[in-house]
This record gives C-alpha cells, sequence and structure tokens, in this order.
C-alpha cells in the first residue's frame, strides 16, 4: 500500500509540475529574471500550491494519525542559523544556474537532455556531501 | 545558463499545476504524516530507513512526463541548458543548498509557507534572492557567458 500510493503522490505532484510550468527550466528562469525577460506565473503555482496545502495540512492533522504510518513526522526545528541560510543561498546560485530545482529535475529524466543527465547524478553528490556538512560544520558552536 | 528564451505568461495552468502540486503535498501528510519536499524525499530514498514509498514516489515523479506523452502526443515542452559544467556545478549546489539548508522550493516553499514556518520563509526569502541575483550577474552582467 504504501509505495503504491507513494507513487500515486508523486504522479500528481509530477503532473503538477508539467502544468504549471514549473518543469521548464527556461520558464523558471524568467520568473527570476526580474529585471528582463519575466514571467511571473511560478508565483501563481507557489500560491495555489501553499494555499492548497495551508487548507488540506489542518484537515488531516483532524486525524488522529496519517492513514498509512503510526504517527506524523513533521519539523519541528524553528531556529534560524548559518545552516539554513547557507544551505538556502548556495541551492538558490545552484537554481539560478540550471534553472532545476529537485522535483523538476527527476520530472526531466525520461526527455533525456544531456544537461538534465549531467545535473541530476550531480544534485545526488551534492545531497551526500550536503548532508556530511550539515552533521559537521558548525558542530562546535552548537551545545 | 540559459540565454532567454521567451516564455508565456500562463496564470491559470500555473494556478491549476500548483492546486495539483498542493494536493500531492496534503496526500503525503494525510497518508505518510510526512513533508512534501523532494529534496527530502530524494534524501530518504537513498538513505537507510523507510525507504519504499519515497523510492515509489520518485517513480511517480519520472512517471508523469510519459503519462503526460501518452496523454497528449508529445512530452512537456522544456529548455535545458547544454553547458553542461555549469549545470554540474547547479546539480551540486542545488544538492549541497538543500541538504544543508534542510529543504528546497517543496520542502520550506510549499509545505513550509502552508505550516507558517518562519524558518521556511527565511529560507524561501534568501533562495528567492539568491536566485534572481544570480540570473541578474548571468544574464545581465556577463551576458549568459558561462
Amino acid at each position: 500500500m504504501r509505495p503504491l500510493f507513494g507513487f500515486l503522490s508523486g504522479l500528481v505532484f509530477g503532473i503538477g509540475l508539467i502544468l504549471s510550468g514549473m518543469a521548464n527550466p527556461a520558464k523558471v528562469l524568467n520568473f527570476l529574471d526580474i529585471f528582463g525577460a519575466w514571467d511571473p506565473s511560478l508565483a501563481f503555482v507557489m500560491g495555489g500550491a501553499s494555499l492548497t496545502a495551508f487548507v488540506g495540512y489542518r484537515l488531516a492533522w483532524r486525524q488522529d494519525r496519517p492513514a498509512l504510518m503510526p504517527s506524523f513526522d513533521i519539523p519541528s526545528a524553528s531556529h534560524i542559523d548559518g545552516k539554513l541560510l547557507s544551505g538556502a543561498a548556495l541551492f538558490g546560485i545552484g537554481w539560478g544556474i540550471g534553472g532545476f530545482c529537485p522535483g523538476p529535475a527527476w520530472t526531466a529524466v525520461p526527455m533525456a537532455a544531456t544537461g538534465t543527465l549531467v545535473f541530476v547524478p550531480a544534485m545526488l553528490i551534492g545531497i551526500v556531501i550536503g548532508r556530511a556538512l550539515k552533521s559537521s560544520t558548525f558542530q562546535t558552536r552548537s551545545t | 545558463m540559459l540565454p532567454a528564451t521567451p516564455t508565456d505568461f500562463t496564470p491559470w495552468a500555473s494556478l491549476g499545476g500548483g492546486i495539483l502540486i498542493g494536493v500531492s503535498a496534503v496526500m503525503v501528510m494525510a497518508l505518510f504524516g510526512r513533508i512534501a519536499g523532494i529534496a527530502g524525499i530524494t534524501a530518504g530514498a537513498v538513505a537507510q530507513g523507510d525507504r519504499a514509498w519515497r523510492i515509489a514516489f520518485i517513480a511517480g515523479l519520472l512517471a508523469a512526463p510519459i503519462m503526460w506523452l501518452i496523454a497528449t502526443g508529445a512530452f512537456p515542452a522544456q529548455t535545458v541548458s547544454d553547458n553542461l559544467p555549469g549545470m554540474g556545478i547547479a546539480g551540486l549546489l542545488v544538492g549541497i543548498g538543500t541538504a544543508l539548508g534542510s529543504g528546497c522550493t517543496s520542502g520550506h516553499g510549499v509545505c513550509g509557507l502552508a505550516r507558517l514556518s518562519g524558518r521556511s520563509l527565511a529560507a524561501v526569502v534568501t533562495f528567492i534572492v539568491f536566485a534572481a541575483a544570480t540570473v541578474f550577474v548571468l544574464r545581465h552582467m556577463i551576458g549568459g557567458s558561462i
């Protein structure tokens, strides 16, 4: 059951990315190009997705537990620290160079553009490096 | 880095696609009790632990353009840079940044904002400002020459 519903959730997410235009790096880069070929469409993606999730989450949280898991597992961290902001900055630079964030990069794989086939393995290596950095850096400053 | 390829303003398709992304985020919360952050799901799919549903979720992402092809007769329109060193650096930065910063456009953007997380809002403002600044530098200061 879990893999089936995991697959369906991913499929709905992927169709949403494609329909919205977010799966196309050209559209993402034009959204980010505020002083050039600005295409504000992606603000509608973020708005539609966030508002839908805002309402839907509150309905989901009325249940005692999720349907397929023993309990909810929601991030509890609330502090804004150097790891969060430096990570977000690095991600933003990479997003601005390639026009891909992780979801659209996955949906681009079946079209097999050479740039995609370079980006995705590099992203996976980056995730491994980033996880190592997250557990090592700044640790001397934590208590 | 791509030279500017003109794209049409598509508010209704983008709103509709955004709502589908939101529906998927709600499915992941209602079914699995988790955040639908693609960076986090990707990391969880390669780490130890409860991997099966995360691998299946990524398989669903991969199936989406194939279903689109079957339904419409064509793959979704996309323009991907063929600057391979640039795309390699971009992929590394996206991977490192989302792992270090605990989230991406979906985890902090969609799910974090829906949870009214101040931490996610700080991340979203940071990555959008840095992404827009990067595009500005590459397109308007050095003319997309990398």
